[in-house]
């Protein structure tokens, strides 16, 4: 469904990514692994359109979205639950979600999608009334998937979903993540607690330094000496 | 007591003449982020333009206030594509430098074309008395523009809460980062936003053009209350700026008779002053979001 043949990207005069290809098949999870600065977010956002690559192709199904922008690529079918759940704050949880199917596509039905997504995320039905700012970050996170889900995507992509929450919620989000997979949504994922994410990923790709250096299914990797050793501690 | 009355609906009256021009700036920059320097001066435009259909035309200012509304939408959309957008990400300043620019233009433009000759549309009915439950007598044409900005007021919140566009252009104002990520094209909710505060200009020109002449500099001449409005009320809230403006429209009629009308406004920047100091973020403002 989405595949990165030889991706170059970076910000401005600064090239993040030398030489990235991966692919996502439908129905699967994969994952990205990699250290700080290794350019896993830069790849997640060059496939949002947020950056443009400079060399190299995105395609989804085929189609080349080079020319395409964000919003374009909404259309295609790809949402990111981005870094820090970036919700609408001053608005509510409900109006957050409603936002999820902005696109037209998504909005003729998004009386039936809000009830299947509230019927995945109970928690997040107790909230709807309320400013998404005010929740906790746990909650926000939740929504914030909710959100992603919305749109009705083919394929789902999380940046760093667990990132500054406490371990205890940290669980409660894998558990959510765990919930999308099984409702059969094909899921791109990055994130720094890589041995849950390796578990559940079909395939896993290693980045180090704008490079994929390997790649297995999750399971393999989280065997791999390599990997143990560098993200690990083992 | 009596003309305390009066001096109350003169003040409200008044208000909603200042409420009118603001809520058209304050929707400008809640959402888009830029102070529109040259908003006066659109105000100024739509003046004349209301009298040339007036004298020229032969139409009535009320009814020339739709069509007015829906060229300034254009018209504001276009300025923003063509003048703003290119300058989003740049400094502040710059987009400082371009919307006082625009308005500097347009005053002289105006100038050039018109001379600095007071040009006023005829339409009596406007100037003419009209009596309050015996309490206060006001003018027509006052009573017009209040009702109309209460009732722009209210039509353009409902759209931002009710519509999916609305909402879209909420959304864009509380997290630009996201919004694309939802699908939400934002320099088009930037270019449809100025549109709309744009139009609002233009309606209030044609409310307000039978009680105010069009001069080349009668822009300036509201603008400078228009931007109290705005901060007082809470930047970007439009309930604070129609609080905003009834506030500085009372402040202005009842120290204009109890105090004296040079010092009318030095009391209404007190009182401005005053509230910046306790609520920084305006009336109605959240901190964080302005």
């Amino acid at each position: 469904m989405l595949r990165l043949e030889n991706l170059r990207a970076g910000y401005g005069p600064v090239t993040v990514l030398q030489d990235v290809s991966l692919e996502v098949n439908a129905g699967e999870v994969v994952t990205i692994v990699g250290g700080n600065g290794a350019g896993k977010t830069t790849t997640l956002r060059a496939i949002c359109g947020l950056i443009k690559p400079t060399g190299g192709r995105i395609t989804v199904d085929g189609k080349d979205t080079a020319r395409l922008s964000p919003p374009g690529i909404v259309d295609l079918g790809i949402t990111m639950v981005p870094e820090g759940r970036q919700l609408f704050p001053f608005m509510t949880v409900r109006e957050n979600l409603m936002l999820g199917a902005y696109k037209p596509a998504a909005r003729a039905r998004i009386e039936e999608r809000m009830e299947e997504v509230l019927t995945l995320f109970p928690r997040v039905r107790e909230r709807l009334t309320q400013l998404a700012g005010s929740l906790s970050g746990g909650e926000q996170q939740m929504v914030a998937i909710a959100r992603g889900m919305m749109a009705n995507p083919k394929l789902l992509m999380f940046d760093e979903p667990s990132l500054g929450l406490a371990p205890l919620i940290v669980k409660q989000v894998f558990g959510i993540v765990d919930r999308v997979v099984a409702s059969g949504t094909t899921v791109l994922i990055v994130e720094q607690n890589i041995v849950h994410t390796l578990q559940i990923a079909t395939r896993g790709y290693v980045l180090e330094n704008g490079k994929v250096v390997m790649s297995d299914t999750g399971p393999a990797l989280l065997k791999d000496p390599h990997v143990k050793r560098a993200y690990l501690g083992v | 007591m009596d003309i305390l009355l009066q001096l109350i609906a003169n003040g409200a009256l008044l208000g909603g003449v200042f409420a009118l021009i603001s809520i058209g700036l304050t929707l400008i920059f809640g959402i888009v982020r830029v102070v529109n320097f040259a908003h006066g001066e659109f105000l100024m435009v739509g003046l004349y333009a209301t009298w040339i259909m007036a004298s020229q035309l032969g139409l009535h200012p009320y009814v020339a206030a739709l069509p007015l509304a829906v060229v300034f939408f254009f018209l504001g959309a276009l300025m923003q594509r063509a003048i703003i957008q290119p300058l989003m990400n740049a400094d502040p300043h710059i987009q400082i430098f371009a919307t006082v620019g625009i308005g500097t233009a347009l005053a002289n433009g105006a100038l050039m074309l018109f001379s600095a000759d007071l040009r006023s549309v005829d339409l009596p009915w406007a100037r003419q008395a009209t009596d309050l439950w015996g309490i206060a007598s006001v003018s027509r044409g006052n009573l017009v523009a209040f009702f109309v900005s209460f009732a722009a007021t209210g039509a353009l919140i409902a759209f931002l809460n009710r519509t999916h566009l609305g909402r879209a252009i909420r959304a864009v104002a509380q997290n630009r980062y996201a919004a694309p990520l939802m699908g939400i094209d934002v320099n088009r909710i930037y270019a449809i936003t100025f549109g709309i505060g744009t139009g609002c200009v233009g309606l209030a020109a044609a409310v307000l053009a039978p009680l105010y002449p069009a001069f080349p500099t009668v822009g300036s001449f509201f603008v400078l209350t228009a931007f109290v409005v705005v901060v007082l009320g809470g930047m970007g809230s439009l309930e604070g700026a129609v609080i905003g403006a009834l506030i500085i429209g009372l402040v202005e009629s009842l120290a204009g008779y109890y105090i004296a009308p040079d010092l009318k406004e030095v009391v209404y920047f007190a009182i401005f002053l005053g509230i910046l100091i306790v609520r920084p973020a305006g009336l109605f403002g959240v901190r964080g979001n302005e």
